[in-house]
């Protein structure tokens, strides 16, 4: 009974051993560990930074846990044992709570460092370029405002530049996240957030919500395709050329809950409305109070 | 409103339920005519105001939703073995998951806790009941109607949909227009209550009601980390009372605190929920360390090692949960130096927690363990609340949880720390306090047939999750694609998940076998207890102690058995005991509850304002209640004892 116990502990701890051994062998799917920008790398490393930590801590528990359990454990030849009452012990009690205040400082300043760091370009050199997104009912909306295009579902990007996404949604709230590029940032109502990912590489990374919106929620999926810059500009001028105009009927169509395809447009939304601004979709109306009210004081004055 | 949209339809496993709702009701009904207990039935449960009868039904409760929680988990795990698959559609997934967090939480999580401190506290402290015995009732009775009304929206009138964080703007009409999120703010807001009065009872019962030579310093472990729950709850309640009115109000009649128009911000809710929400799993998770506490200690034969530092350590955890509920959201966009600020609280926690771990490796350390059913429970939490403890501290890191937030990976640390924190203690502290409960106890080797079940099924449900997370799934999608690489990992979670489900049914079929062949407890002592629930008979005659004992030490009934021979009551040391009366108010009063709070759900305004003032009515009856109990005369302890000891 006893010898079962321990067999079965032991093939429990080998159990996430396991779970590596069959994993490395689709590891490339592990898209949080496999970094393709400098954003991504910057969060890698402080991840495997913790992780490092972490199976420290484990093992160390671990170990005394299956000391303390083998050892100690109720036996024949100790039935007359009769365990001592100890309060405490000053000096051990010290040590695991220095530990711990070392490992969480150890983890705390990269952590702040990271997370100031990340607020900025990766790099300087270059101007970024900044892209505008929304998140409705369930699509991505990309409006690139310094290049008068606007794309749905899909966003080309240029390599090595970093790419300043403001972040709103018309709807619920959804978090934008390309985990081969970065972390995620949500896109929420009435406001703007803003993310900053860069590309190594061209190539093309999956992008989803990572906060529930609702029905079709699950397929909030868009691409992000990196390319050379000279590509972009390419595809750009293209766009620019002939690709439709978008117009207010053709938005509020998209904006309607519901899945859409890829689309491609010649202009933005942005000319008529900002979700980011507080109550944006009522601008139009406030627009037209403010209006009429600035005419009935004009009226009050003649 | 037609009737068609009154009663949920459309769906083979909402009709099937429907017919077992019916079916249930039918034979409880018959059970109760046929064999007469009707009267029963009033007079010992839905009157009571013995804590130990109110925690017996928190926990029947309990179980119940853990039977409905779990459920909802097998279904989200069938949908999910498979990419693509169309067991679920989207809807009923995204009601699923959202009824599971909210009952798994506030309807199985808490209440089991919540009867185990009923049954408990009260004993360890040596007092005949708790501070308010008629609150309590009333506390208990709001839980049960609250959790019914819940309950009920999956067959009238639909589930709330928007997770159990309903989040704003998804949970307002403009996105939600169903009933579902009324069901949501109504429901919680009456269970809330009574929390709220569950906190401010054993509060009070802790801190006035202690037996003689009880310091705080001398007091169990358990009743320690109920005492700073009780704070928590006190301080946290209110903001979810606020939020779920706010919520309320938003949803039932028009106003704007969280909608997109008119300056709603729906911040507001998110920060709102989780500075009720983050205190909240402390709320599930100190208790079950005092529970874990116990039974280390009592089958290690130690005292607890380090008994200051852990009551520091359960002070501390207490504190830093009100500063560290923006983890919930660093991807919000609050800035560098405030997820910093988060990030840095977050961490901190687990010093203490890391505290509390090696003082319990130190208490068995030097001991003679014994691997009884409740210890290996324990025991087991220590490993695995490790590995969610080291993956929490991940997720505390600003930066880096950009990357994990909303994902599998976060599932996955929860549900280590949830799971291997409360439930375990719940399956613990359950085997532990069983026979004093029901005065036999549970079959060990049943008990750890479910033990194993469940620990081994928890691991290979839960472990994959992690790397499901690192590789982009998000949580709350219905299905997924093929081609991602993460089908092999759902089919072993899904695996793990069917292991757990038998394990909870081996562990129901133990409640059956033991309550037929169980050992019967003679001694009131099975275990070689140290505290004072271990004192007196078990069950407890309803007035717990015959005289309330002395206590001279922290282990106070293990010093009784070192330096004499235990609890002993000679018979000219009684006096009459003043026991509080049975009320059936409270169960009237939560009933009215239940029907303003299926009004409000409905918008049935009239319904609801007539039931508001039977509740009125009933504060104003109980104000004029001059009914301050009863003596139970000397002779009928005499009586009572007697007859206790014979069966002994």
């Amino acid at each position: 009974m006893k010898h079962e116990k321990q067999r079965g502990r032991k093939w429990f701890s080998l159990l996430p051993l396991s779970l590596l051994l069959f994993l490395s062998g689709c590891s490339e799917k592990i898209v949080v560990l496999n970094p393709k920008g400098p954003v991504a790398k910057a969060q890698y490393d402080l991840i495997m930074w913790s992780i490092g930590f972490m199976l420290f801590i484990i093992i160390v528990v671990f170990t005394l846990f299956a000391v303390v359990l083998i050892r100690y454990r109720e036996k024949p030849e100790t039935a007359d044992y009769e365990p001592p009452d100890e309060e405490g012990n000053k000096l051990l009690e010290i040590v695991w709570t220095a530990i711990p205040i070392i490992i969480v400082a150890a983890l705390a300043i990269p952590t702040v460092k990271a997370t100031f760091a990340l607020e900025k370009p990766p790099r300087h050199d270059v101007k970024p370029i900044t892209i505008h997104v929304t998140s409705a009912n369930w699509k991505w909306i990309f409006s690139y405002p310094e290049q008068n295009i606007e794309t749905v579902n899909y966003v080309n990007i240029p390599e090595d530049v970093p790419v300043k996404f403001k972040l709103t949604s018309a709807g619920p709230m959804n978090s934008f996240w390309v985990p081969e590029l970065g972390g995620q940032k949500y896109a929420m109502d009435g406001m703007e957030t803003q993310l900053i990912l860069q590309a190594d590489h061209p190539g093309s990374y999956m992008g989803r919500s990572a906060n529930f919106s609702g029905r079709q929620f699950a397929h909030m999926e868009f691409e992000v395709v990196a390319q050379k810059q000279d590509e972009f500009d390419k595809w750009v001028k293209e766009v620019q050329q002939t690709a439709p105009k978008l117009n207010k009927e053709k938005y509020e169509e998209i904006l309607k809950p519901g899945l859409v395809g890829r689309m491609t447009f010649s202009n933005t939304h942005l000319e008529w409305i900002d979700h980011a601004e507080q109550n944006s979709h009522h601008a139009n109306d406030e627009k037209h109070n403010d209006r009429h009210e600035d005419m009935e004081s004009d009226h009050h004055e003649h | 409103m037609k009737w068609s949209e009154f009663f949920v339809t459309g769906e083979p496993l909402i009709y099937a339920a429907d017919v077992a709702i019916v079916l249930t009701i039918i034979g409880i009904v018959f059970v109760l005519t046929y064999f007469k207990k009707w009267k029963w039935l009033w007079d010992e449960w839905l009157t009571t105001v013995d804590h130990k009868k109110i925690g017996i039904m928190y926990i029947i409760c309990a179980v119940l939703m853990l039977f409905r929680g779990g459920v909802d988990a097998l279904l989200m795990r069938a949908q999910l073995t498979a990419p693509n698959m169309k067991f679920l559609d989207a809807q009923h997934y995204n009601e699923i998951f959202t009824t599971h967090g909210t009952i798994m939480i506030l309807f199985m999580a808490m209440p089991f806790l919540i009867g185990l401190m009923n049954i408990v506290v009260p004993l360890q402290i040596g007092a005949r009941d708790v501070a308010y015995p008629y609150l309590n009732a009333l506390s208990f009775w709001l839980f049960f109607f609250g959790a019914l009304l819940f309950n009920i929206s999956f067959v009238i009138g639909g589930s709330p949909d928007a997770g159990w964080t309903a989040y704003f703007p998804l949970a307002s009409n403009e996105f939600s227009p169903g009933v579902g999120n009324n069901y949501y703010a109504v429901a919680l807001q009456i269970s809330g209550i009574g929390t709220l009065m569950t906190g401010i009872n054993f509060l009070v019962t802790i801190l006035k009601m202690r037996a003689p030579g009880m310091t705080l310093m001398r007091m169990p472990m358990f009743t320690w980390t109920v005492l700073i729950t009780c704070v928590i709850i006190i301080f946290a309640f209110p903001v979810f009372t606020v939020a779920l009115a706010l919520m309320t109000f938003d949803r039932l009649f028009g106003t704007q605190f969280f909608t997109m128009a008119n300056g709603g911000m729906s911040m507001l809710w998110a920060n709102l929920f989780w500075i009720w929400g983050h205190p909240e799993v402390y709320i599930v998770i100190l208790p079950s360390f005092g529970i874990f506490s116990e039974i280390v200690s009592t089958f290690a034969r130690k005292r607890l090692f380090g008994y200051k530092a852990m009551i520091g350590s359960i002070v501390g955890i207490a504190f830093l949960s009100f500063i560290v509920w923006v983890h919930h959201f660093f991807t919000m966009g609050a800035g560098p130096a405030v997820n910093s600020f988060f990030s840095i609280t977050t961490m901190a926690i687990a010093i203490p927690t890391g505290v509390k771990v090696f003082n319990w490796l130190f208490t068995l350390r030097k001991g003679k363990i014994r691997f009884t059913t409740a210890m290996l429970w324990s025991l087991a939490f220590i490993p695995n609340f490790v590995i969610g403890g080291v993956t929490g501290v991940m997720l505390a890191m600003a930066a880096a949880d950009y990357q994990y937030h909303n994902s599998y990976f976060l599932i996955g640390h929860f549900h280590y720390v949830l799971i291997a924190g409360t439930v375990f203690a719940c399956f613990a502290g359950v085997h532990y306090w069983y026979p004093k409960m029901f005065g036999h106890l549970l079959n060990e080797r049943l008990g750890k047939w479910a033990f194993w079940l469940f620990m081994i099924g928890f691991n290979i449900c839960f472990f994959p999750m992690y790397f499901l997370g690192l590789m982009g799934m998000t949580r709350r999608m219905y299905t997924y694609a093929a081609g991602l690489g993460w089908t092999p990992l759902n089919v072993v979670a899904t695996i793990g998940a069917v292991l757990m489900g038998i394990g909870f049914i081996v562990f129901c079929y133990n409640i059956y076998y033991s309550a037929r062949y169980g050992e019967r407890d003679m001694t009131g002592d099975p275990w070689d207890g140290r505290t004072l629930e271990w004192a007196t008979a078990s069950p407890p005659a309803h007035y717990n102690f015959p005289v309330v004992p002395e206590v001279t030490d922290l282990d106070a009934y293990w010093a009784m058995k070192k330096n004499g021979n235990g609890y002993e009551v000679k018979e000219e040391q009684l006096e009459p005991i003043h026991m509080p009366s049975n009320s059936g108010r409270p169960f009237l009063i939560s009933i009215a509850f239940f029907i303003a709070g299926f009004g409000l759900v409905f918008k049935w305004f009239t319904l609801a304002i007539i039931a508001a003032i039977f509740i009125i009515l009933g504060l104003i009856l109980r104000s004029f209640d001059d009914d301050d109990g009863y003596y139970i005369s000397v002779d009928e302890i005499k009586r009572t004892e007697r007859l206790a000891r014979k069966g002994a």
